[in-house]
């Protein structure tokens, strides 16, 4: 399990320094079953004001990268095994357990999938939010419950001062979300990571919790790392996507190119896949097979035993992330078949 | 140069119903939810992937690699031999008394030394795992066929029945353990251990049938109960095929702690006076003759003592291994 | 009156003129009610409410006909669909099949209906009892009902079954743990098919997937209706999903229908405000189509369904309510404007019916 290809890392930003950057991250979990190699080796940046999407299935490794990167990562069974995260130039995989906390928060936040268990239901939503300013900021009681009005209040919860002492439980779902997305904001972050923000929400409502984090990051200039399966989402509020398989990135591309042509069998095949909205259509495009075990992960191109282009180099080589145009990058032997059939 | 490649217009008519993830003995990591519910491809060295797997076969592959769980259980399938079968390594009676040699230590065979009546502590300590076997087996499997039947019809037909059953156990609840047994036991003059049985069944059962009710109610909430029923499936098979098999885990662990707990109320009781009676040989009764000579021949307490603690420890870490064995969340 | 027709007069779905039938009706469904009491007191319950999970629902499902009914969580399709297969027992209201209410069977009478109508659950981790072989979870329906196949025949018929679902049939003796999430909902849809149902109710069959393996299902489910001549309902939170393998789609709020109508006549002429916010709010992965597309964003959340809105439902989120909508329900029927021949000719339940185009046409 060599590779040493130095892909160019998803994601635009290389003018400036950027806000983040995860140089060949590598992830396994120790089970019982064996070794699962969750993440192989993945980079990318992300710029201040920007947003990168990270894309995939359940177990492509795109929720793991995210929890190595908070420094969240249960461990064990899960080890960070290689790699660097640079954030605003320091290597956070270096600093020490309480330095790491304190970047957590202050400087990034993260905000989950399901609201209600990430909240604490003994807590009032105003002592949790409050409870941010009294320790990281050293605000007074009285304060920090001003403060928290007003944040509720900026992410669009109705009647905040009069609701700011209720429960968690006592809020619907969106509203729930907002909370949690009030609460990475609190301490005015430069990143925010969000793991499925809107997935176990209902479609009208998603299109809401969407739309606030989109304003909120545009207003604040903060670095937005949006993890989902979702190419309908995705395709709303990011700049640059970074579609992930078997732990690894396999396609990068600005969002409009990926959607119009992409350069990678999987993306493509994905795309092909999801029934439309705008026409009822034929038969789907089913990508055949099943996602790889991440203990015995195929040699060579992971995807190769589930793509239709496979050919015998695929199955002996594993094709290096190569540059196909600007900002593009694709992990496929025959991207530029791949690119052409799909013009 | 690669070979030219086929088309892409044929792309989207392969494989049209997906039968690919047939052939494969796929198991995937790819769409558990998270790591630890993957259904692995198969425990490495072991038998192939893909050979049925029951998840009790699941549970006994780990407990055999288990050194807890190996260790507790040897020394109760040795308890249990020599309860029943003491003259394997004790040749002596238990009843010989030698006032001569009263409270006196160890000498060549007799390892343990003599108690105050000058009865061998060795063949005495071998002897009293019988009562002790007997009355933690017997008042297990009573309190857990009560308490599971009672609890698991209770959760499953819910209702005014549950209500009535939970309000009885928790009277049972109230009753302090001690005391209940001093009262209760003393009088009754049987010399047998079945008094003692039948009162830690009636103490016991309560707490089996809480866990029953709860495991019940948990499955019955599945979606493969409501599977079942709406195959037309009736109250009994539903209970029997569906409900039983994937709650009786849990009963199974709390029964085996609860075991050990209760061979250390039957010494308890037995100590006190109101638990087993001589002639009947009991650690309890020999712990309570030797507690007043404590200073002057400890060897006659800790003897019986230590048997009666190798005996509940192995049976509280025999019940912790199956349940690790057992959580679904590490599967 | 037609033999749908309200108490109050009103034309019900049948009458729905927008479209010749496709088929004979199969399940006829009327005023379907499912309240469930809240109750307050311990020994002496008494009733303090009641959450209308399902209050007034009226549909067909016609022979070899998938419909599709969509939703957001807590519009009451789950409850519909239990009440359908016999799960829960409706508060009032009929589900006909073949001209007997199943509503009010039980015993022997309802075993034999169980029969035809089966379902396909969500969860393909908690559907399949994890204690039993793939063997006997597809054969458990020959057991329930063992008319059905003699008792020689069963392991055979479930080695076709595997083979109908795109298994190997040798992983009869397997156990639902050692299958990924894509194997096991196949092995739930066998275990529906082998009883040769006519009806397969589907309640969020694909939403538990990863997008890969849902396309697999979706075609499995759509091969499989050819083959066996299976009238489907699906029940989805996904419109795109329900659009591409529905025939007709009813959309569901609060406990009651909103619009019904073709796939066509739903989502290129939606006339009811909520099947339009509905449709503008899904993402669509086109990001070219989405900055020529036009987005209602509702405000607020649906309330609660113990104390659902006066008059319309939907009257507490539209920008469209006017005093009417509290006082008068509006009836599932087609609204006045729409008489004439056309693709909006199909029932809304709104005073303001208008077409408006939300979804990004090609």
């Amino acid at each position: 399990m060599t590779d040493t290809d130095e892909p160019a890392p998803a994601g635009t930003g290389q003018e400036a320094a950027p806000l983040l950057e995860v140089r060949d991250l590598r992830v396994e979990f120790r089970t019982r079953d064996g070794i699962a190699k969750a993440v192989n080796g993945v980079s990318y940046r992300v710029a201040a004001g920007q947003t990168l999407a990270v894309l995939g299935e359940s177990g492509s490794g795109k929720s793991v990268t995210a929890q190595a990167v908070m420094g969240i990562l249960d461990s064990p069974p899960g080890f960070v095994t290689g790699g660097e995260v640079l954030f605003q130039g320091r290597d956070l995989l270096t600093l020490g357990r309480e330095e790491r906390r304190k970047v957590r928060g202050a400087k990034m936040a993260m905000i989950f999938q399901d609201a209600l268990s990430s909240l604490n239901p003994v807590l009032s939503v105003g002592a949790q939010l409050g409870e941010m300013f009294q320790v990281h900021e050293g605000m007074s009681r009285k304060e920090a419950r001003g403060r928290s009005v007003e944040l509720m209040e900026r992410v669009g919860i109705p009647a905040a001062r009069a609701r700011v002492g209720d429960y968690p439980h006592q809020f619907s779902g969106g509203m729930r979300q907002r909370i949690m997305i009030a609460m990475a904001l609190a301490l005015a972050p430069d990143l925010i990571i969000a793991d499925e923000p809107t997935t176990a929400l209902d479609v009208t409502v998603q299109a809401q919790v969407m739309d606030l984090l989109a304003e909120l990051q545009r207003e604040y200039r903060m670095g937005l790392i949006l993890i989902t399966h979702d190419l309908g989402v995705v395709a709303d509020v990011a700049d640059t996507i970074a579609v992930m398989y078997a732990g690894r990135i396999v396609e990068t591309a600005p969002v409009h190119q990926l959607y119009k042509a992409p350069a990678h069998p999987y993306t493509r095949g994905l795309l092909e896949s999801i029934p439309r909205l705008d026409h009822k259509g034929q038969e789907l495009y089913a990508i055949k097979g099943l996602p790889p075990n991440l203990t015995a992960i195929p040699p060579g191109c992971p995807f190769n035993p589930r793509c239709p282009l496979a050919r015998d180099i695929c199955v002996t080589d594993r094709p290096p992330l190569y540059d196909v145009g600007p900002g593009r990058a694709s992990a496929c032997h025959f991207w530029k078949e791949t690119l052409d059939g799909a013009r | 140069m690669p070979e030219p490649l086929e088309p892409y217009e044929s792309y989207a008519a392969r494989e049209a119903i997906g039968h690919g993830d047939g052939g494969s003995a796929a198991l995937a990591i790819g769409e558990a939810e998270s790591l630890e519910r993957v259904p692995g491809a198969g425990p490495p060295g072991g038998e192939p992937a893909g050979k049925p797997r029951s998840l009790w076969s699941d549970a006994w592959h780990d407990l055999r690699r288990n050194p807890v769980f190996v260790l507790s259980a040897l020394v109760i399938v040795f308890l249990v031999l020599i309860a029943i079968w003491p003259q394997l390594i004790a040749s002596g009676n238990p009843y010989r008394a030698d006032l001569a040699k009263a409270q006196q230590g160890a000498e060549p065979g007799h390892p343990f030394g003599f108690d105050t009546q000058g009865r061998d502590v060795y063949t005495r300590v071998v002897y009293g795992a019988r009562a002790s076997i007997t009355v933690g087996v017997c008042a297990t499997t009573g309190a857990a066929l009560l308490g599971s039947l009672l609890g698991g019809l209770a959760g499953f037909f819910g209702s005014w029945w549950d209500g009535l059953l939970s309000r009885i156990a928790d009277i049972f609840f109230g009753i302090p353990v001690i005391l209940g047994g001093l009262v209760f036991l003393s009088v009754i003059t049987s010399s047998t251990v079945w008094p003692v049985v039948g009162f830690i069944v009636l103490l016991g059962w309560p707490q089996i049938s809480r866990i029953a009710r709860g495991a019940v109610v948990t499955a019955k909430q599945n979606d493969y109960v409501q599977a079942a029923r709406a195959l037309g499936a009736g109250n009994g098979r539903l209970l029997l095929r569906h409900i039983t098999p994937n709650a009786v885990a849990p009963v199974i662990v709390v029964a085996t702690i609860a075991l050990g707990t209760y061979i250390a109320l039957e010494a308890t009781l037995s100590y006190l006076g109101a638990g087993l009676k001589p002639p009947t040989v009991s650690w309890g009764i020999d712990i309570s003759a030797a507690s007043t000579y404590i200073r002057n021949a400890p060897h006659m307490l800790l003897w019986p003592a230590g048997a009666l603690s190798i005996t509940v420890l192995a049976f509280i870490m025999l019940g912790d291994a199956v349940r690790d064995a057992l959580d679904p969340k590490l599967r | 009156m037609a033999p749908d027709d309200r108490p109050d007069g009103t034309p019900g779905v049948l009458a729905d003129p927008g479209r010749p039938a496709l088929g004979e009706p199969v399940l006829e469904i009327r005023d379907l009610v499912k309240h469930y009491p809240l109750t307050r007191g311990v020994l002496f319950k008494k009733q303090i409410g009641a959450v209308k999970a399902v209050d007034g629902v009226s549909f067909d499902l016609r022979k070899g006909e998938t419909l599709g009914i969509v939703g957001e969580s807590g519009c009451g399709k789950s409850t519909l669909a239990k009440m359908l297969v016999g799960l829960e027992r409706p508060t009032s209201g009929q589900i006909r099949y073949q001209g007997q209410d199943i509503a009010t069977l039980s015993g022997r009478a309802l075993k034999a209906v169980r029969r035809n109508i089966q379902m396909v659950f969500q969860d393909p981790y908690t559907s399949l009892n994890p204690r039993m072989t793939v063997g006997d979870i597809i054969g458990e329906p020959y057991e329930i009902h063992p008319e059905a196949a003699p008792k020689g025949d069963r392991r055979k018929k479930v080695q076709d079954l595997l083979d109908v679902v795109g298994l190997n049939p040798e992983y009869i003796n397997r156990y639902p743990h050692q299958f990924s999430g894509g194997q096991r909902q196949r092995i739930g849809i066998a275990r529906g098919l082998a009883l040769r149902p006519e009806i397969i109710v589907a309640d969020e069959p694909v939403s538990a997937l990863d997008v890969s393996v849902q396309a697999q299902v979706v075609n499995l489910l759509e091969a499989l209706q050819d083959e066996f001549d299976l009238s489907y309902v699906f029940i989805a939170h996904d419109l795109s999903v329900v659009r591409h393998i529905s025939d007709r789609v009813a959309v569901m709020y609060l406990g009651r229908l909103a619009e019904t109508g073709t796939d066509e006549q739903i989502y290129e002429h939606p006339t009811h405000p909520y099947t339009q916010a509905l449709l503008s709010a899904v993402p669509v992965p086109d990001p070219e189509a989405r900055e020529h597309r036009e987005r209602i964003l509702l405000t607020g959340d649906v309330p609660s369904p113990a104390d659902p809105p006066s008059g319309c439902r939907f009257r507490t989120r539209c920008w469209k309510a006017q005093p009417l909508c509290a006082e008068v329900v509006p009836p599932l029927e087609v609204p006045e404007a729409f008489r004439e021949e056309g693709p909006a000719r199909h029932p809304s339940a709104c005073h303001f019916a208008e077409e408006r185009h939300v979804v990004p046409g090609e």
